[in-house]
């Protein structure tokens, strides 16, 4: 799956239950039935930040995300794609 | 709400750390560890749960993990299933695993179902299939968060009946043809391998593709009526590395329950996390509230606790005693030199402790041989633990009197009505367990 | 419930036998299947 567009518009699947976890987070989708785990607690601030920013780069940035750590989250972001964890928001 | 709000971030002092601490706060880029690591230390819920809704069963297979049969007395009622509900709602535990006996014989099983739904908690509910009419499947298409696995055991009817009974290949496949009809995609077909069916892998795979559905094999343990039939049933070695080669070419997309994690050391690790999930991400709760680590290990070794008992499931699951011991990493003991052991990890602790064996050491199908080999070191056979609790109809279980397994020849029909009358409402003391029972 | 995908599984744990350094893998993510844990029907 070709990598994310850090400057377009995600949400969290709203069928999507996500479950906090000291070392980071479990995502459930209810549809696919597929379970996600998140093995960072910064990368559950940026899915949490999804839905109240405009970009997917806003919401690394209001998550704390280093400017050279970006690249790793948009691979993580994009595999969160790739199972419908996360869905581009319709404009 | 989340775990989040009511917890601090860090694990250590609290009392869910079970003596561990988590690593610290990182600001740098993370250096994720493996999941099978963290798994190992347990969750502050289960990701999903085994739940026998009722030891009754409208069959008697021989190889019953649950030796179920005849409903017990002391089932847990309409109003405490649903509290129970609530407190996995509560815990964000995902996913419910509903089974038995045969849950759909409880006259609240629709019920339970739909509230669960309405409440968060995903369902997959184990039939035999009894109850899967072209009425039920229509209705279970319609939920989305309803999934279905039928239990099948063999191909044919010979092979399937042989352990499941009379008839019961008939009725599995009608369940699965009426789901078809239904359009109900993907549903589970979930085999136990055993030394007779293993031959008949690719035609178990031709039954799931033909009807739209997922296959899933699993593995034998010898726990309820399994030990009784242990030594007749089990795979031999060779069967196991055929089952094993059959995963790695067609396995694609075949599931396993992670329950053959103990054959990775014929070569590459099977997908799934290679890890016994009971007590740290899994567990049990059984039809009169009892929690164990897993439905493979119904004995009071492994019983956690009670879900009636102050605190509830989620007391039982945080911090029962049995559970943070299984948290502590293991010592593998004999196994740790073994260069198998970062998948294997010593195999099933059900299967080791049905068979009489150490828990520290080999699995008894350790597929290096150590399994035979400390078998035949074990004390006499009067040792062996015998399961908790029998529900299985009076007629079909063998005593053990001499110590040795009883094996079963042929399971006993039972000819069933699936009409009945109105009827009062059910006695406690009543041992047919489909009192009650309204189709 | 109608996926027909392959459920696939990108995990750290197919490590090969007898590695004992962890293997360096940066990934974020794992995904596992909800049948991928033993202990449950």
């Amino acid at each position: 799956m070709p990598a994310l567009d850090l400057d377009s518009a995600w949400d969290l699947h709203p069928q999507v239950s996500v479950r906090p976890e000291p070392f980071g987070a479990l995502l459930y989708h209810f549809g696919t039935r597929k379970l996600s785990f998140l093995k960072d607690r910064t990368l559950l601030s940026v899915v949490q930040s999804l839905a109240a920013a405009p970009t997917v780069r806003a919401a690394c940035l209001t998550a704390g995300v280093p400017e050279a750590d970006l690249p790793q989250y948009q691979r993580a972001l994009t595999t969160l794609a790739s199972s419908s964890m996360v869905i581009e928001r319709a404009s | 709400m989340t775990l989040l709000d009511a917890r601090p971030d860090s694990l250590t002092g609290t009392k869910q750390s079970f003596g561990r601490s988590a690593p610290p706060a990182t600001t740098g880029p993370t250096k994720p560890g493996r999941l099978v690591d963290l798994f190992e230390l347990g969750l502050d819920s289960p990701i999903c749960l085994t739940w026998e809704l009722t030891y009754a069963c409208n069959l008697s297979c021989v190889h019953c993990l649950s030796s179920s049969g005849r409903r017990d007395p002391n089932e847990l009622t309409t109003a405490e299933a649903k509290g129970v509900i609530d407190e996995l709602e509560r815990m964000q535990v995902f996913y419910v695993n509903i089974g038995g006996g045969e849950p759909t014989v409880r006259p609240d099983f629709w019920e339970l179902v739909d509230y669960a739904s309405e409440h968060h908690v995903g369902v997959k509910f184990s039939t035999n299939g009894v109850k899967i009419s072209p009425e039920i499947a229509q209705r279970l298409v319609k939920s989305d968060y309803v999934d279905v696995q039928i239990s099948l055991d063999g191909a044919t009817a010979d092979v399937n009946d042989h352990v499941r009974g009379p008839g019961s290949f008939d009725t599995a496949m009608r369940a699965m043809q009426n789901l078809f009809d239904a359009g109900f995609e993907n549903f589970k077909i979930s085999v136990v391998c055993t030394r007779q069916n293993i031959p008949q892998l690719d035609e178990f795979k031709a039954i799931a593709d033909r009807y739209k559905a997922q296959l899933r094999l699993t593995r034998l343990r010898p726990s309820g009526r399994g030990a009784d039939v242990w030594d007749d049933l089990h795979p031999l070695p060779e069967q196991q590395k055929q089952l094993y080669d059959w995963l790695v070419a067609h396995g694609d997309n075949v599931l396993t329950g992670d329950s053959f994690f103990h054959l990775s050391a014929y070569g590459d690790a099977l997908p799934g996390l290679n890890l016994c999930g009971a007590g740290r991400v899994v567990c049990l709760i059984d039809p009169v509230g009892d929690v164990y680590a897993c439905p493979f290990a119904i004995h009071e070794e492994f019983l956690a606790g009670n879900v009636r008992s102050e605190g509830g499931f989620q007391e039982v699951w945080r911090h029962s005693e049995l559970f943070g011991r299984l948290r502590n990493p293991q010592t593998g003991g004999a196994c740790t030199s073994c260069q198998f052991f970062d998948s294997c990890r010593g195999g099933c602790m059900a299967a080791k402790f049905f068979t009489g064996l150490p828990l520290d050491g080999p699995d008894p199908e350790c597929v290096r041989g150590f399994g035979e080999e400390a078998l035949t070191k074990r004390k006499e056979a009067d040792s062996i633990p015998k399961p908790d609790g029998d529900h299985s109809h009076s007629t079909v279980r063998g005593s053990r009197r001499d110590g040795k397994p009883v094996t079963k020849a042929r399971p006993v029909s039972l000819t069933l009505s699936l009409r009945r009358p109105d009827a009062p409402p059910v006695s406690a003391c009543e041992i047919d367990p489909l009192a009650g029972f309204r189709p | 419930m109608n996926d027909a995908e392959p459920t696939t599984t990108d995990h750290a744990a197919a490590a090969p036998v007898g590695v004992d350094e962890m293997i360096e893998d940066d990934s974020l993510v794992e995904e596992v299947s909800i049948d991928g844990m033993c202990g449950v029907y």
